[in-house]
């Protein structure tokens, strides 16, 4: 159980893909513009980190290594795209709010770089778990850096309004405010592992 | 005129990297000299264009006269990837010399998420195949554009002192908020252009 709990702390932690790696920035930059969008966006990798880390630590030894990158993308897309229709038929409000990232999750590095690090070496249990450390350590930097942008750009966090809505920053909810708040995120982040 | 509007849009207003976060690994990865940042653009305007044709061909007269549009993220997907390694191939057999300014950057493209955003993109905003190629092109400029910047401003940020744990990634992040403020300063253009060529 014990090395469950590492493969667990470790993602969330120690190799954060967001703060700590860099991986993915993709979306992490672009569907942070709230908190709520940006923990969707984070579940819905989640999901699709999990189910990847599983089935390609079960088919690892079936697949030649010369064809195994394309091999671990056909897997990867095709959950991507089955993740994208349960979206569509169960909440087409974060559908519309995510939009084109959605099937974007197929070459979000993490997914693949997980596959490659960790699932082609282990077996399914700890695939699952470092699908579920990183997962989460992704989907709470997500909803970090929306709350940050939500709270100084609308004055909310998850819609709820904590100021007035005229103290907003309007410029941390557009572009150049995802730069920003993620570039003093992570130099806050550093700051804090240097100690 | 539309094709300077869509020209014009793609480059500066609605740039893919600085507002709409696309490919933006390579942005932050390979933009620490202008050499190896244009050798990426260079690369990705390639790719990029090639990629947006066949995958618009494959829309059209593979998924979906057959109703396989439901397959589009997977067929597109290994089609890039196919192709990427296909002009690598072919690239190393007819120019070396061009192979060795791009070789390197080929491989990586394959997960760059602007190539396959705007595959999609395409088929999204419904262009016709000429639109699209001048979609793809323009966006392509885009990124080679803001790439060139700012791989400029690092190459100058790399002499100064940055405070210790806003060095690196921090401060380059900090450059590109302060590079996509100044493109925001585009934002209106286009529609100005479309009542200038009287596209409303």
């Amino acid at each position: 159980m014990n090395k469950y709990l590492k493969n667990f702390k470790n993602g969330v932690i120690d190799e954060n893909p967001t703060f700590v790696l860099l991986l993915g920035m993709c979306p992490t930059l672009g569907t942070t513009s709230s908190a709520f969008n940006g923990l969707s966006m984070g579940l819905a990798t989640t999901a699709v980190l999990i189910l990847s880390n599983f089935l390609i630590s079960l088919i690892k030894n079936l697949v030649p290594d010369m064809v195994r990158i394309p091999s671990y993308i056909v897997v990867i897309a095709s959950l991507v795209t089955i993740l994208q229709m349960v979206i569509k038929a169960y909440a087409p409000e974060v559908d519309k709010s995510l939009g084109l990232f959605i099937p974007l999750i197929v070459v979000n590095c993490i997914i693949l770089g997980r596959a490659e690090a960790f699932a082609a070496k282990n077996g399914p249990v700890e695939s699952i778990f470092d699908g579920i450390g990183i997962g989460i350590g992704f989907s709470l930097a997500l909803t970090l850096l929306g709350a940050v942008r939500e709270f100084l750009g609308a004055g909310a966090i998850f819609g709820i309004t904590l100021q007035g809505e005229n103290y907003g920053m309007l410029l941390f909810v557009l572009a150049p405010g995802a730069f920003l708040a993620l570039g003093y995120l992570i130099a806050i982040v550093n700051k804090l592992r240097s100690k | 005129m539309e094709y300077v509007l869509i020209f014009i849009t793609a480059i500066f207003v609605n740039n893919i990297v600085l507002s709409q976060f696309l490919g933006i690994c390579p942005f932050l990865g390979v933009s620490k000299k202008v050499s190896t940042a244009s050798g990426m653009g260079l690369a990705v305007t390639f790719v990029l264009t090639l990629a947006t044709i066949v995958t618009y061909l494959i829309q059209k007269f593979v998924l979906d006269p057959n109703g396989l549009a439901y397959l589009q993220t997977i067929a597109f997907i290994l089609v890039i990837a196919a192709l990427v390694q296909m002009v690598e191939i072919i690239l190393k057999k007819v120019s070396p010399s061009l192979y060795q300014a791009l070789g390197v950057f080929l491989p990586l493209i394959t997960t760059n998420c602007c190539i396959l955003g705007v595959a999609i993109l395409v088929i999204q905003k419904d262009y016709n195949l000429l639109q699209g190629v001048v979609y793809a092109v323009s966006t392509a400029l885009g990124f080679f554009l803001a790439m060139v910047i700012f791989a400029g401003l690092r190459e100058q940020l790399a002499m100064t002192k940055v405070p210790k744990a806003m060095n690196g990634m921090p401060i380059a992040l900090i450059t590109a908020a302060l590079l996509s403020m100044a493109f925001m300063g585009f934002s209106g253009v286009d529609g100005g252009l479309k009542i200038l060529f009287g596209l409303d």
